[in-house]
């Protein structure tokens, strides 16, 4: 079960939370514009990272509010938490593994990042 | 038998040669379609100076993870063709492969619990029957009949109204599977070389020509992918992209109890499946991890709703221990069908997005899958599962229509 800050609410229970799946994904500009192949994109193409993913989640039971979220997709580790509509922040995959480093410290956008932690099973 | 006395080691299955400089085609992945797709390779096409590359342990992925249900009552004409005609395979394969992997044709039935259940699988059944799949539908004392332990009382939240049912559905075991195509690939020539990673492609221009790995640089006319939860990270290696989300999947066992479970039983809406397995363990399983997960294990509550979905449908359950629970890494797709075919890399092929349920599909993801690798060309049964479906729109929508994904 991860442990999940909730920006608004504080740490809860994963199973207050759903998945929104890939972050920043911008509805295109000018849809009419777009080929058969960007559409395509667009609606079914995500990353599928192995290690650091920027993801949504939304705190269901709770303040019902979207947020952001950077976590390890081997250690399910949680790095940052951060508003929708704040761009990435920086997570450089070797920091994840540096030693002593507490989660989320490293990123520029500290005012907007909640540090967390995770539990494993 | 004493401590000091243990029997000797049994005849080895297969050799475990070091990789050649170069392949006619190589095979990334030994899981079950890994293998599948080489012995057809092998047999069907005479490609036998090929090679299955595998970063851990023969079928230690979701090929040892999975909990072996063969069905092929899917709703659409064009899973129903595939997964029927993997079921074929199933009943031929024991006596081909000269292996008997206990493939138990014990039935699989897919509980109702609503309204809208009822008119989905009877909608299904007829589906089925028109292609040559057989199902049946049947009314909860049929059900209570068939599967005397379910509670088809009306005294549980959603009281079972009804089931369809595959009486050619069951069960196999995995690892006798992969050990049976294992050894027959090994006969046929097909080098098994465990514990080599690929890590990176040689490509010219837009056509693969080699494959790094951990046991160093291999030359290949080909490249067919088979691996499952990892497709995307070898995908990105090759320089495309596959439109696939990694999840865990998790499943659980109880300790050895007598036969008291006779068939499959399915239940989408409650969200549990069980069998028994032969050893006498209750193997039980429900959905996906919600979160893109590489990490084989997912979360516990997880495993408490699907347990007590399961006591609820089973009261006898409620004295059932877990004795292990595990995950694997599943390779979903938005339309809940897999991905067959050749990919924007010349000479390379892609087998994957069978997601929760391609331990069933097996031998004909296998059959097709070679025949696309030798001839470069789809086969009939694995042309509509082409990568290009996700620019068309022609999905496959199985989600939901399948019963459960598994
Ligand atoms: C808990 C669980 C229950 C399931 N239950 C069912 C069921 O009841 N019925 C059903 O039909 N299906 C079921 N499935 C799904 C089924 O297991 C899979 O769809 C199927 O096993 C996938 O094909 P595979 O056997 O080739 O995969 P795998 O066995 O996962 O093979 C892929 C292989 O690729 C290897 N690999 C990955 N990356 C590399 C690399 N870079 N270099 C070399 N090798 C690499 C992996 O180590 C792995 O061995 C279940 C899955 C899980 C996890
Ligand atoms: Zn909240």
């Amino acid at each position: 079960m991860l442990l999940i800050s909730c920006p608004n609410c504080g740490p809860r229970d994963e199973t207050e939370f759903h998945y929104g799946g890939q972050a920043h994904i911008a509805y295109p500009e000018n849809p009419n514009d777009l080929s058969d192949r960007e559409w395509a994109e667009y609606l079914f193409y995500r990353e599928n990272t192995k290690g650091t993913f920027a993801e949504r989640w939304v705190h269901s039971t709770g303040c019902r509010q979207w947020f952001n979220m950077l976590r390890d997709t081997v250690s399910y580790d949680i790095h940052a938490i951060y508003a929708m509509g704040q761009p990435r922040p920086d997570y450089p995959a070797d920091q994840a593994s540096a030693p002593g480093l507490a989660p989320g410290a490293a990123t520029p956008a500290s005012s907007a990042t909640t540090p967390t932690s995770s539990e494993g099973v | 038998m004493s401590a000091d006395h243990l029997p000797e080691h049994p005849d080895f299955l297969w050799r475990n040669p070091d990789p050649k400089k170069s392949y006619d085609a190589v095979i990334v992945g030994g899981g079950g379609h890994g293998l599948a797709t080489a012995y057809f390779l092998a047999k069907n096409h005479g490609m036998t100076n090929i090679a299955i590359l595998e970063k851990g342990w023969l079928a230690g992925g979701n090929m040892a993870r999975n909990t072996t249900i063969i069905r092929s009552n899917y709703l659409w004409d064009e899973s129903a063709a595939i997964y029927e005609h993997a079921l074929k395979l199933w009943e031929i394969l024991p006596e081909e492969l000269e292996y008997d992997f206990l493939f138990s044709q014990r039935g699989v039935m897919n509980l109702a619990h609503t309204l809208g259940d009822v008119r989905e699988s009877i909608r299904r059944v007829g589906a089925n029957r028109l292609n040559g799949v057989d199902a049946e539908w049947l009314d909860p004392q049929q059900v209570k009949e068939l599967c005397p332990i379910l509670n088809t009382s009306d005294n549980i939240r959603y009281p079972v109204m009804g089931a369809t049912y595959q009486p050619r559905a069951g069960i196999a075991k995995h690892d006798h599977v992969a050990w049976a195509f294992a050894r027959k690939c090994d006969e046929l020539g097909v080098d098994i070389i465990q514990n080599c990673e690929v890590t990176g492609f040689i490509k010219d221009g837009d056509k693969v020509t080699g494959v790094k790995t951990s046991r160093g640089t291999i030359n290949t006319e080909k490249v067919g992918l088979c691996a499952a939860g990892h497709s995307s990270v070898l995908a990105e290696m090759a320089g495309f992209r596959l439109p696939i989300q990694s999840h865990p999947l998790q499943a659980l066992v109880s300790e050895l109890h007598e036969p008291v479970h006779p068939t499959v039983v399915m239940s989408n809406h409650v969200h549990v499946y069980v069998s028994q397995a032969h050893k006498g363990e209750l193997v039980m399983g429900a959905g996906v991890d919600s979160y893109n997960g590489y990490g084989q294990r997912g979360s516990f509550h997880v495993i408490e709703e699907q347990m007590a979905a399961a006591v609820e449908l089973f009261p006898i359950f409620a004295r059932a221990h877990v004795l292990r629970t595990w995950g694997g890494i599943v390779d979903t797709t938005l339309d809940a069908s897999p991905i067959v075919g050749v990919t924007p890399v010349e000479n390379m092929f892609v087998n994957c997005g069978w997601g929760t349920g391609g331990f069933k599909g097996t031998p004909a993801a296998g059959l097709t899958f070679a025949h696309t690798i030798a001839t470069g060309a789809p086969h009939e049964l694995n042309k509509p599962f082409a990568l290009e479906r996700f620019e068309t729109g022609a999905l496959i929508d199985e989600h939901g229509a399948a019963a459960v994904a598994h």
